[in-house]
């Protein structure tokens, strides 16, 4: 599959000598679902800031869908919408001028770009409000508008730098299922967020970032599988008045009516139910501890000087 | 982008920024017109008279011409650094930034909203200087472009500004400190003639001074100053700015980090 994101040996230092980004290499294919995760101050935006021109960069190179950023950047940038962390439009222009105008720097003729803002307003679901001084939109309806905005050039590459932060569940679910259809429809989509659920939840390939270097760069369905151990929380349907102990589970006490169990991968978690009822406990339900994602990155980032896989 | 796309992202630019201003006519088209006629109350009908004539002109007649000029100079720079500053503070001249639009585009399209905004406020304030006295045209050619030229000049120039700034300050030093007494003192109340020899040599340091004069050869047919050094000194000035502002533009300064 063609790539439709080169980067090699990327590097920024900023003024004040504050390296933001080592090195960093890796490639994201067309069509792909591209997770960009790490800490805070890790360098993500510094990447996302480069790959649209808002960084510069102190040395490496990056080519998207083969147009190098130095040498063609026009035909790069035609290919990229951004989404980005923070609000960046005019709080006193209403919507449907922000989408417009758009799409008018990308030489989209005015008419086109009207209906195009008209159609991406609709979808998401900001077309009341395309009059309305956007300073007195709602902060989900800020991130739709972003989103609008981003995709009314149409571009092959959607960069979403935490488009869900500070959303409410409902909102995220809905944009989760949008930005699944785009993807689906082709659009390669690379997306940075701090919600692990979410990159379990869309990503296909992910890229660890740590101190600005990148220290994971796999599927997700590998990243997951190099998971070792999995917690569970155990809900009991009666107090215990003591932990039993078991012969082939690790469990931990948290409180009278409530255990966790640590499971290895390769284990089968009917023993661990079997030896819970020879011990006469019944379980009411389960539930993973933490999100498997998250435990990972944890590990990681935690570890990250020791666990570093060089791509 | 083909030639096509970037007149078309032009056009996206200024009507952007006329829409700007329009909106928000009551800040910025209506206060200069409002000041301006004050000028022409104060200076041209009641101390005018005592003045007596200037050039072989009524007083009213010889500042018309300057205060038309000033009100151009202080709009088309704040449009642009107010403009420009806004959408830095904003972060929205970021949708400009990740576009395939060329600097030079983006350039021209903030010049072009200043000088709209320049040329806005000068006809309105011509239009009120019909009610104190009828309008002498000597060529209009002249005052058209020494306009257009002075509007372009001034509008690199609030660009520049809105490049360094980093904070409101930083907008209003320049017009407070720099531009009021620059234009005060570019001969738009008097004739040079009228100074010492020593004060007219230093005012030839000053560029408005030019421009000024230059425009009102287009309503009196009178100069200071020859028309060619006019149109050649705000030329120049144009073309060094232009390159500078296209120079920060492109190593993004205060844009990009």
């Amino acid at each position: 599959m063609a790539s439709a994101l080169t980067i090699r040996d990327l590097n920024k230092t900023y003024k004040g000598g504050l390296t933001a980004l080592k090195n960093v290499s890796l490639s994201v294919a067309e069509g792909d679902f591209f997770g960009l995760l790490g800490p805070n101050g890790a360098g993500k935006t510094t990447l996302i800031g480069i790959l649209s021109s808002l960084v510069n960069k102190t040395a490496g190179s990056v080519s998207i869908f083969g147009h190098d950023l130095d040498t063609d950047p026009a035909a790069a940038k035609a290919c990229i919408g951004l989404v980005p962390q923070e609000f960046n439009f005019n709080m006193f222009e209403p919507p449907i001028e922000i989408v417009a105008n758009q799409a008018g720097y990308y030489g989209i003729e005015r008419g086109e770009a009207f209906k195009r803002a008209e159609e991406n307003l609709k979808i998401l679901d900001l077309w009341d409000k395309r009059h309305v001084m956007s300073r007195t939109l709602s902060g989900g309806m800020k991130r739709r508008l972003m989103i609008a905005r981003a995709l009314v050039n149409h571009p092959k590459l959607l960069i979403l730098d935490e488009p869900t932060a500070g959303v409410d569940i409902e909102i995220r679910r809905s944009m989760w299922k949008f930005l699944r259809e785009i993807n689906d429809a082709g659009t390669t989509i690379i997306l940075t967020t701090h919600y692990l659920e979410e990159a379990e939840s869309l990503c296909r390939n992910i890229a660890i970032i740590d101190k600005g270097e990148l220290i994971e760069n796999t599927s997700t369905r590998q990243l997951l599988n190099s998971l070792k151990m999995e917690t569970f929380v155990l809900d009991l349907e009666s107090p215990l008045a003591g932990l039993p102990a078991l012969k082939t589970h690790k469990i931990r006490w948290i409180d009278e009516q409530t255990l966790e169990a640590d499971i290895c991968r390769d284990d089968s978690i009917n023993t661990l139910f079997t030896e819970l009822d020879e011990h006469g406990i019944k379980v009411l339900s389960m539930r993973n501890k933490t999100n498997r994602l998250e435990e990972l990155f944890m590990n990681l980032v935690e570890d990250g000087n020791d666990s570093r896989v060089a791509t | 982008m083909n030639t096509h796309e970037k007149l078309i992202a032009l056009k996206a630019i200024v009507t952007k920024e006329v829409l700007r201003f329009s909106r928000i006519w009551i800040q910025t088209v209506l206060p200069p017109v409002i000041t301006t006629a004050l000028y022409f109350i104060i200076f041209g009908n009641l101390i005018g008279p005592r003045i007596g004539e200037m050039d072989g002109f009524d007083y009213m007649e010889f500042i018309i011409p300057g205060l038309i000029m000033m009100a151009v100079i202080t709009n088309s720079y704040a449009n642009v650094v107010s403009s420009f500053y806004g959408s830095k503070f904003q972060r929205h001249i970021e949708e400009m930034l990740i576009s395939p639009v060329p600097n030079y585009i983006i350039l021209i399209g903030y010049i072009t909203g200043g000088v709209a905004r320049g040329l806005t406020v000068g006809v309105a304030v011509t239009i009120v200087s019909l009610v104190f006295h009828p309008l002498n045209i000597h060529s209009l050619w002249v005052m058209f472009s020494m306009i257009i030229l002075t509007a372009i000049l001034f509008s690199l120039a609030g660009l520049i500004n809105g490049v360094y700034a980093k904070s409101f300050d930083d907008i209003s030093i320049i017009p407070t400190f720099v531009l009021t007494p620059l234009t005060y003192l570019g001969g738009i109340f008097y004739s040079i003639n009228m100074l010492p020899e020593f004060w007219q040599h230093m005012s030839l340091a000053n560029p408005i001074l030019y421009m000024v004069n230059a425009f009102r050869y287009g309503f009196l047919g009178v100069s200071d100053i020859s028309l060619m050094t006019s149109y050649a000194i705000s030329i120049a000035f144009i073309i060094a700015l232009y390159l500078y502002s296209l120079h920060l533009l492109r190593k993004g300064h205060g844009i990009r980090t």
